[in-house]
């Protein structure tokens, strides 16, 4: 693999030119309408305006950089190199002194920015290949590296999973744990949960759900709804909301589970956006787009957290004698959230060990067998379908106290699409997966809130980016359950299964 | 009867459009057996390329409709063509050989990343586009109420069906139409008889694409508003109407497109105009527990 070549092969010019000329005028195609008009909204004026310059910068860089890589690929990294080093400092020189703005390629500097980066990776890799004329590494041999390194990550699970939780439960009490990182490591750990709950409905019984956020919104308003009509705290609510989207998660399973991949995958994809409608709609009893507010935040064993004590009674501060802090609040919700997470994958862990964990995870791998063994395929995906939506409603309850307010705009197909490439990023059935995909997808976009507009965006090319590095998740290594003799782990049933 | 059949025609024009973007998943499904979550986005990129054309036509002063209609379709389908075949390339073609999770992943990825870069360049607000098409003609009149067929209707309903008679030729009649039904059976074996299985299926991206084109530039037609969201509730419907009628058929998702876009019709019209995509959805649940692959669909043979 890193023997040097003898002699590079040769070129095929004609070839590389005609390719990246094809790309170029791809993205000719694909920006000129978009990027190279601009619908005007202000009325008067002309309702178009045009700039052509950034539609030529980006076919020229695709050019470019397609022959690039081509010169990489048949081994000539010395021009390359030369070629992306001159761009990559001319482009950063002028975007980091400003000297004139004519001549970047882009109006926006995220743009021009990432256009850098790229032209500094390319230097980079064209770099590596000048020194170690090492050939492209196939994927193949890629995909068994990482599938080495995740099976690593596996074994090193009993130690890895106490000193993350370890971190997680120091958190607080770190020297640069402001207001902002406790927020998001909130949401980080909120996303987990979900994550978690969901893992048990696709990653352990193999049911494919678009539709999760439903049974989060069922348990966000069913906790709403208890507590403003009926005075009821967080507490006793949060077993309610969670039997209430088990009990959604029942009546959406029973009709339709017998319904196979994607026809299951639609079906809960419209139960999502029905629940969705009905909470717009019925607005006596859901407020409809005005949302629910006032909801009440929860209380430390009967305690709140709060400057101003209840009449006669205390409040956290004054009863333990502490000084009052407006961060209180934040830390005692997250270590809420943190608690909710926790014990979701502490029942997940165990019930993989108990009957009805293993006919789950038997059921994902053949349906067939199973229902000629006696496991009620039914019902047992019922259970999976129950106990996953039970902690999408706890997720629900908690994410409703934690605003303080909520209205339907919080219960789009994104969440869902959000919590389930969460699922699949992190490799399907792996726990540690799920808090890897969750911090990757959840807190760094937060971190960056300043790109916002671009956030997305990024965001979308990094679900596409990460699959198409790691097909089956970042940390995609089945350990089989249970093993018929308790030999040496062959290597070759090592391996996750597609 | 004259409420009736208003009804029925509005239904009928909206079940083209649905029934067009339909065409597209099915299609996809059919080849490689993924849903393709990113399509709803192609529509809504088809209408604002559309838009962009009609108002650059504009500028240039061409005004006659006919004409500016034939532009701007041809325009739409061709740069909307680019954007399905770059999907499958760089969302699908480097997963072809991954978990199908996988491949539903990028999709999803995409359509969110499509969603806001249009809605970078093109900005967030509505976009209302003066009408194209005016005029109609108007029966069944009784007092006040009159049945109206609109000259736009009518055009929507002409394009569509010329359209899918097209379509329904070129798989039935042509080398490519051949090779897509071969890769629907079998790639590999498809692969194996000489068939470039490649570029069959990135063709059969650009096909749906610009099927789903034409459903964007009738969508800014009759509604005359388009913004960067119209994609997802479009998308979900049509998905919907294609798994009514059988996901992978052909003339399945065109008749699910049609019952889709009347049961719309209908339900606002006689019953409430909030929960009418409550009743599309409950209807596509209660035709699955009874044909559990679709009107159309054939059953699922399972083989041990």
């Amino acid at each position: 693999m890193r023997a040097r070549a003898a002699a590079p092969p040769s070129v095929d010019w004609a070839r590389a030119l005609k390719d990246a000329g094809l790309v170029a005028g791809i993205v000719v195609l694909l920006a000129i309408a978009l990027a190279g008009f601009r619908i005007q909204d202000e009325s008067g004026g002309p309702p178009l305006a045009y700039r052509f310059n950034d539609v030529v910068a980006a076919a020229l860089i695709a050019f470019l950089g397609r022959l690039g890589i081509a010169a990489l690929r048949a081994q000539r990294a010395v021009p390359v190199l030369a070629g992306a080093l001159v761009f990559a400092i001319a482009l950063s020189g002028v975007l980091v002194f400003g000297a004139d703005e004519q001549l970047l390629p882009f109006q926006s500097t995220v743009l021009n920015g990432t256009i850098a980066l790229a032209a500094w990776m390319l230097s980079a890799r064209a770099a590596w290949l000048v020194w170690h004329a090492a050939s492209e590494t196939s994927t193949e041999v890629r995909e068994a590296r990482m599938d080495r390194l995740s099976a690593q990550v596996q074994k090193l699970a009993w130690w890895v999973g106490p000193l993350l939780l370890g971190l997680a439960v120091a958190l607080p009490f770190l020297p640069w744990a402001d207001r902002r990182l406790l927020d998001i490591a909130t949401l980080v750990v909120t996303y987990i949960m979900l994550g978690w709950g969901l893992n048990i409905v696709v990653g352990l019984a193999g049911l494919l759900d678009l539709g999760y956020v439903a049974f989060y919104a069922v348990g966000a308003y069913s906790y709403a709804l208890l507590a403003l009509h009926f005075d009821l705290g967080f507490w006793v609510c949060l077993p309610f909301a969670g039997i209430m989207a088990a009990f959604a998660g029942i009546l959406l399973g029973f009709p339709v589970l017998r319904l196979r991949g994607d026809y299951l995958a639609i079906v809960t994809l419209g139960f999502g956006e029905i629940v969705r409608i009905i909470l717009l709609n019925w607005y006596a009893f859901t407020k409809g787009p005005d949302g629910l507010s006032g909801i009440p935040r929860p209380t430390f064993f009967g305690l709140p957290i709060a400057r101003e004590a209840p009449e006669g009674g205390h409040s956290f501060h004054s009863f333990f004698g502490l000084e009052y802090s407006p961060v209180d609040r934040i830390i005692f919700l997250y270590y809420l959230a943190l608690a909710l997470a926790l014990l979701t994958n502490l029942v997940t862990l165990r019930i993989r060990r108990l009957p009805v964990g293993r006919a789950w995870e038997a059921l994902r791998e053949d349906e067939i067998a199973c229902r000629s063994l006696g496991v009620h395929p039914r019902n047992t995906k019922l259970t999976a379908f129950a106990i996953g939506a039970m902690f999408g409603g706890f997720g629900g309850s908690f994410f409703a106290t934690r605003q303080g307010f909520i209205s339907p705009e919080s219960f789009t197909f994104l969440e869902s699409a959000i919590i389930l490439a969460i699922v699949v990023l992190g490799g399907m059935g792996s726990q540690i997966g799920v808090v890897l995909a969750a911090i990757l997808l959840i807190g760094l976009p937060e971190v960056f809130r300043e790109l916002n507009q671009y956030r997305m965006l990024a965001f979308g090319l990094a679900m596409v980016a990460i699959m198409a590095w790691r097909p089956r998740g970042l940390l995609a290594h089945r350990e089989p359950t249970v093993r018929l003799y308790h030999g040496p782990p062959d290597a070759s049933d090592g391996g996750p299964r597609a | 009867m004259g409420y009736f059949l208003q009804q029925l025609i509005n239904g009928l024009t909206l079940g083209m459009i649905y029934g067009l973007i339909a065409i597209g998943y099915t299609m996809v499904y059919g080849i490689i057996g993924m849903i393709n979550f990113a399509h709803g986005e192609i529509f809504m990129i088809g209408a604002f390329i559309a838009f962009i054309a009609f108002l650059a036509l504009g500028l240039i002063g061409i005004g006659w409709v006919p004409l500016a209609l034939l532009i701007v379709l041809v325009a739409t389908m061709l740069l909307t063509s680019a954007y399905g075949w770059a999907l499958e390339r760089v969302a699908y073609r480097p997963l072809r050989h991954s978990p199908r999770l996988a491949a539903l992943i990028t999709a999803i990825g995409m359509s969110i990343f499509l969603q806001n870069y249009v809605q970078l360049l093109q900005g967030a607000r509505v976009k209302p586009l003066q009408p194209v098409v005016t005029g109609g003609v108007r029966f069944f009149e009784t007092g006040e109420f009159a049945v109206a067929f609109s000259f736009l209707q009518m055009v929507i309903i002409v394009i569509t069906l010329g359209l899918m008679l097209g379509f329904t030729l070129l798989i039935n009649r042509t080398a490519l139409g051949r090779a897509q039904r071969a890769c629907q059976q079998d790639l590999g074996m498809a692969s194996l008889v000489g068939i470039n299985v490649d570029r069959t299926i990135a063709l059969t991206f650009v096909l749906g694409a610009s099927l789903a084109s034409v459903a964007g530039l009738m969508f800014l037609l009759n509604y005359g508003v388009i913004d960067f969201y119209i994609g997802f509730q479009a998308g979900i419907k049509a998905f919907t109407a294609a798994v009514l009628g059988g996901i992978g058929s052909i003339p399945g998702a065109m008749l699910g497109g049609l019952l889709i876009g009347l049961i719309e019709a209908f339900w606002s019209a006689y019953f409430s105009v909030e929960y009418k995509d409550v009743a599309t959805f409950a209807i596509l649940i209660l035709v699955l527990i009874f044909r559990p692959t679709g009107l159309l669909g054939k059953p699922d043979v399972e083989k041990v």
